[in-house]
């Protein structure tokens, strides 16, 4: 096949190769486009050489950068801490009240918080903190455990009815699951609380419900039903109501007693983190 | 002319005849074809020495403007034009732009489409011969390679002859110096976005950042491969306005045009013999060989001419030494030639609709931009409702709304600044950091910042409307009497 073929009708040489007299033209490719790929070709030697490439029984080739994606992350995660170290030392070293008064440590209190706060803390309570039934709204003035920086601070460390030893810890009755109070019992209970919040109730359950209401829930709840935060029981007169304030969801809430969990943070969160989660949850509107 | 060489090599007495092809005009250009070098000879000239100042003032700009200082006090850079991206900001002399200001470039970029349009139904493509980025490199090469190979015999005698020591010293020396121009090129670039100064020092010591080393190698490379390499490829192929400029221009816009009139019919020149009944032009095919481009001028307007008038210069020269008036090739109009075919006189009408259009859209536009330029705020407000949640109802059923406001001090001095808030009457405002405030708040603001504040407003269950109240924030700076507002909307649920 010395000599060349060449397609009378358009010029092109041939490949030789036929097929009922039909030949096959050969048209080469471009020369820049051979030359890309031949570019691409040695490239990827290189490529092999400095990068991991060839998979093995056991492993693969590392290539003499020793790269991994791995490290790379390691890295830096490092570097951003070593960035972040002088002010997270700051953090530590400074009272909840020193980070709020002081604007650059409270800027930078809020921007870690805001992200730790969507990491952890809304799957539960929303990501604008503003809650759902049986998870509270963090942006109100309803505090069931304190709103202070303290005290917020306090209930991320140990949580509620967490595995924590120093646990914030209640625990309101089934009255009407565990048979405590009769069901005509616990629907005179419900008009009290009704009443309590200065909507109009049954005026003949009422007659019945005072002696109840003293001897069933005044303890935790306080005689006038205004709550107590030492122990945890929401104040039963505002306009705020955890698991809903129709006169099911009361009825429903006396018969269960109904109380959510929330983890305790300490040992998986920093204590730095959790400043500045106080921080900025104090920020949200309802910090006391 | 493809039977060139039954010609004659005189075109007339005492001009050679070149035997160059356009090998660029549409009719020779074959797309599937290697590209042609084309050798442009050197010419001397009006348009030549205007090309050669252009080139002086565009890339004197273009090196030395990142150099030039200006004073804007303690704390902010003192480069007269710098884009400052860390910072967001840009700088030009006495103009400092923020991003949120973007449409002043925006603006800028208006100003130079209308000016093209304008100028092109006017005068031509004077952008392409004489401004363009790609011109006036490809003409640095050009420069360059003549310098250094010789003019176009000698070139294409390099170009032909066998690698020896002398043609690959002076290829190597032609490269060497080409990546130079375009190092500096690329080198120039990054200084408009750092301080030049300390980037030099930077770049020499090796410390800058690696994407200046990187925005250097990549002009560098297109520096290199269009001004040195692709040259007319580009303006043939990959530029979109020379496609797009012809809507601009009319039978009556100036353009390098061969005056056809009076140079046909075309032919050699003998000595003594009469001019009359033939034309002016000798067919000496100077222009051609001038032509950077590769065409023929005299095959009438085309797309690939950048009307740099080069074959101007080389055709007058050509009319001076055969004692025939100048102006075969030159800037006109094709109206023009048809007015004189008809043996009327030639006129230039620059005042068409068309360009009444350019220059009103033109003059509105830098009018719209001067006065918002002397009349904007160093003040302004950004006001983001908290959409998450919407609203918080608290517990004696108040509701309250949150709000960020972003105050921006464009000022070059720290300044006190007062918010007021007006549509509602709140029974508590809170700002984040200051606690509950009186209105109107005193907020003072840093020099050249956007400070961030987190506002809560509260209103009392007695005092609370349906649905959206639109309400409004009101910053007044007392000193220079600047009030701006910002609308917003207090929402209060479903609660009354």
């Amino acid at each position: 096949m010395s000599d060349k073929d060449i397609d009378k009708i358009s010029g092109t040489e041939t490949t030789g190769h036929e097929w009922d007299g039909i030949k096959e033209l050969n048209t080469p490719l471009p020369r820049w486009w051979l030359g890309v790929f031949m570019a691409c070709i040695v490239w990827s030697i290189g490529y092999w050489i400095v990068y991991p490439a060839w998979p093995g029984i056991t492993g693969y080739t590392r290539g003499v950068l020793n790269h991994s994606q791995r490290d790379e992350v390691v890295a830096n995660v490092n570097a951003l801490k070593a960035a972040r170290a002088s002010r997270e030392h700051a953090l530590s070293a400074a009272s909840l009240e020193q980070i709020q008064n002081n604007p650059e440590l409270q800027q930078f209190a809020l921007a870690e918080g805001r992200a730790a706060f969507g990491d952890n803390c809304a799957p539960c309570h929303g990501s604008g903190g503003q809650g759902a039934r049986g998870y509270p709204n963090l942006n109100d003035d309803v505090w069931l455990w304190g709103g202070t920086l303290a005290d917020i601070q306090h209930t991320i460390t140990v949580g509620v009815r967490s595995t924590d030893a120093h646990t914030r810890q209640s625990q309101m009755p089934a009255f009407g699951r565990d048979g405590i109070l009769t069901p005509a019992q616990i629907d005179d209970l419900v008009e009290h609380v009704v009443h309590l919040s200065g909507r109009p109730a049954d005026e003949r359950a009422l007659r019945r419900s005072g002696k109840l209401f003293s001897d069933n829930c005044a303890g935790c709840h306080g005689p006038v039903g205004k709550g107590d935060r030492k122990l945890g029981a929401p104040n039963l007169t505002d306009n705020e109501w955890e698991y809903g304030s129709s006169r099911e969801a009361i009825q429903d809430q006396i018969w269960n007693g109904h109380g959510g969990v929330m983890p305790t943070w300490a040992g998986r969160l920093s204590p730095e983190t959790i400043k500045a989660l106080a921080v900025y949850v104090h920020s949200l509107g309802g910090g006391e | 002319m493809d039977g060139s060489t039954s010609l004659p090599v005189m075109a007339a007495e005492g001009v050679a005849r070149s035997d160059v092809q356009a090998t660029n005009s549409a009719a020779r250009r074959k797309l599937y074809k290697s590209r042609v070098p084309i050798y442009p000879k050197e010419v001397h000239g009006l348009y030549r020495n205007i090309k050669w100042a252009m080139m002086a003032v565009t890339l004197s700009i273009y090196y030395l403007v990142p150099w030039i200082r200006w004073d804007r006090g303690p704390g902010a850079p003192n480069q007269a034009v710098l884009v400052d991206f860390a910072h967001e900001r840009f700088y030009f002399f006495f103009i400092e732009i923020w991003p949120q200001e973007v449409y002043y470039i925006t603006g800028l970029l208006i100003l130079s489409a209308v000016s093209l349009f304008l100028v092109n139904s006017l005068f031509g493509r004077l952008w392409c011969g004489y401004s363009c980025p790609q011109t006036v490199w490809t003409d640095l090469f050009i420069w360059v390679e003549t310098r250094i190979e010789g003019d176009r015999a000698a070139r294409i005698r390099l170009a032909a002859a066998p690698w020896t020591a002398g043609k690959i010293a002076k290829r190597v020396a032609k490269h060497s110096v080409w990546l130079l121009f375009a190092v500096a090129t690329g080198g120039a670039w990054v200084f408009y976005y750092n301080d030049a100064p300390t980037l030099l020092h930077q770049l020499l010591t090796g410390s800058a950042s690696i994407s200046n080393y990187a925005a250097i190698a990549g002009l560098t490379f297109t520096t290199y491969t269009f001004g040195g390499l692709m040259r007319e490829q580009v303006c043939t192929y990959m530029c979109p306005w020379p496609r797009i400029q012809a809507a601009m221009a009319d039978k009556e816009s100036l353009a390098i045009t061969y005056r056809r009139d009076r140079g046909e019919p075309r032919g050699p020149h003998r000595k003594g013999e009469s001019w009359d009944g033939r034309g002016s032009c000798i067919d000496c095919n100077q222009c051609v060989a001038a032509c950077p481009m590769g065409i023929d001028i005299r095959d009438g307007a085309q797309l690939e001419c950048i009307n740099c008038a080069l074959c101007v210069d080389a055709c007058d020269d050509v009319m001076i030494r055969i004692s025939q008036p100048r102006g075969l090739i030159a800037f006109d109009t094709d109206a023009n030639i048809v007015r004189r075919q008809k043996g009327q006189k030639a006129r230039f009408r620059f005042l068409r609709p068309r360009t009444i259009l350019y220059g009103a859209v033109l003059a509105l536009t830098a009018a719209v931009m001067l006065v918002s330029l002397l009349t904007r705020h160093t003040v302004d407000l950004d006001v983001i409702r908290d959409r998450n949640p919407d609203f918080v109802t608290l517990a004696d059923g108040a509701v309250r709304n949150g709000y960020t406001l972003k105050l921006m001090n464009r000022s070059d001095k720290a300044r006190d600044f007062y918010i007021d808030i007006t549509g509602t009457t709140p029974r508590n405002v809170r700002v984040i950091g200051l606690g509950d405030v009186r209105l109107p708040v005193k907020i003072s603001a840093p020099a050249d910042r956007v400070r961030t504040l987190r506002v809560l407003i509260t209103v009392s269950k007695a005092d609370l409307e349906k649905g959206a109240l639109p309400i409004q924030f009101v910053v007044r700076e007392p000193l220079h009497h600047e009030i701006r507002a910002e609308s917003a909307v207090f929402v209060s649920g479903a609660t009354p």
